[in-house]
């Protein structure tokens, strides 16, 4: 399987994205330029975070305008699988590819925190190494992470099961305190309709290794391969860890 | 032609920045304001465009970039020119 990582101008998370991809999941991974016209075969493309022009105007108002995001487009509608992470939610719904738009924060702050998320749905192809109901230890780092969609578009996205992931309490409980930002119904990840596209405002390659404090972001990773090569990538057992 | 856009959020979605500032004005006295919207504002300079033709121009470009409309509303008019 092989990744695509985009880079715009003010991306900041690409490398990490990079890394977690090619050197912890071991999978081929290039870098896409966002004047580029061609995903040079990608099996899935990965938006990272970071503020891609800038965030002027609104974040991913412009990034959704550059010449690689027509090619995203056409790579989503047919069926091409595609991670928005945090600033490339941001982008996601700004392309429409996915329902609802970001506020700031409910507080104003800048937050830059772990926190935890709950699986809603363990069907998808970003999620099915995963089970329903399972925490994971995600970092956050945004000011734009308040979900919002209208009451109508809402219950569609609720009704249809869109909702991937939803921040909780360390024990899985959707709390008000655990909604850090504001989030309408604690939205952390939605997916599109036919399920090829998700984002989320967690940061999954910012959690793929034991010494950045959790490997909870793996299962995302993990997920997307096994759905495409329909088998697990290996992990590294606790013999290979020491011996490295 | 000059013409002036501005970009609100619209009445149903929450303005946290607007609350803000309503709280800072309250704490400095100003009992008499009731509500604070903030918006943005974008002047643009339209060459050899008529009256007729920024009429159509200038909401296509609000709704397809200025504005989200998910969100946002916006209002316009002509500052400048015919």
């Amino acid at each position: 399987m092989k990744f695509g990582v985009v880079q715009f101008p003010g991306s900041n998370c690409d490398f990490d994205a990079y890394h977690a991809l090619r050197h912890v999941m071991k999978r081929p991974t290039v870098m896409l330029w966002h004047k580029d016209h061609d995903l040079q075969g990608v099996d899935c493309v990965v938006l990272p975070g970071g503020f891609a022009y800038g965030d002027y105007l609104r974040a991913g108002a412009i990034a959704r305008f550059s010449p690689l995001m027509q090619e995203v487009q056409a790579f989503a509608r047919a069926g091409g699988r595609v991670l928005g992470i945090c600033n490339g939610f941001q982008v996601l719904l700004e392309l429409g590819l996915l329902p609802g738009a970001m506020l700031r924060n409910k507080n104003l702050k800048f937050l830059c925190q772990h926190v935890h998320i709950r699986v809603e749905d363990a069907r998808t192809d970003f999620t099915r190494a995963a089970k329903k109901g399972q925490v994971l230890r995600i970092p956050i780092a945004h000011f734009d992470g308040n979900y919002y969609a209208p009451p109508r578009a809402l219950k569609d996205i609720e009704r249809s099961g869109q909702v991937v992931f939803r921040y909780c309490d360390p024990g899985g409980a959707a709390t008000a305190e655990a909604n850090v930002n504001g989030s309408l119904a604690g939205i952390a990840g939605i997916r599109n309709k036919a399920g090829n596209v998700l984002g989320l405002m967690p940061h999954p390659e910012r959690a793929s290794e034991a010494i950045l404090g959790s490997e909870d972001g793996r299962t995302i990773f993990e997920s997307l391969i096994l759905s495409v090569e329909r088998r697990a990538p290996a992990r590294r057992t606790a013999a290979a860890k020491a011996r490295s | 032609m000059r013409v002036r856009i501005l970009v609100s959020f619209k009445d149903s979605v929450l303005d946290p920045q607007g609350q803000t500032v309503k709280n800072a004005l309250h704490t400095l006295g100003y009992a008499a304001v009731k509500d604070v919207r903030q918006g943005k504002v974008f002047e643009l300079e339209l060459e050899g465009a008529t009256r007729k033709e920024a009429e159509a121009l200038v909401p296509e470009i609000a709704r397809r970039v200025l504005a989200n409309p998910i969100i946002e509303k916006f209002d316009w008019e002509i500052l400048k020119g015919r």
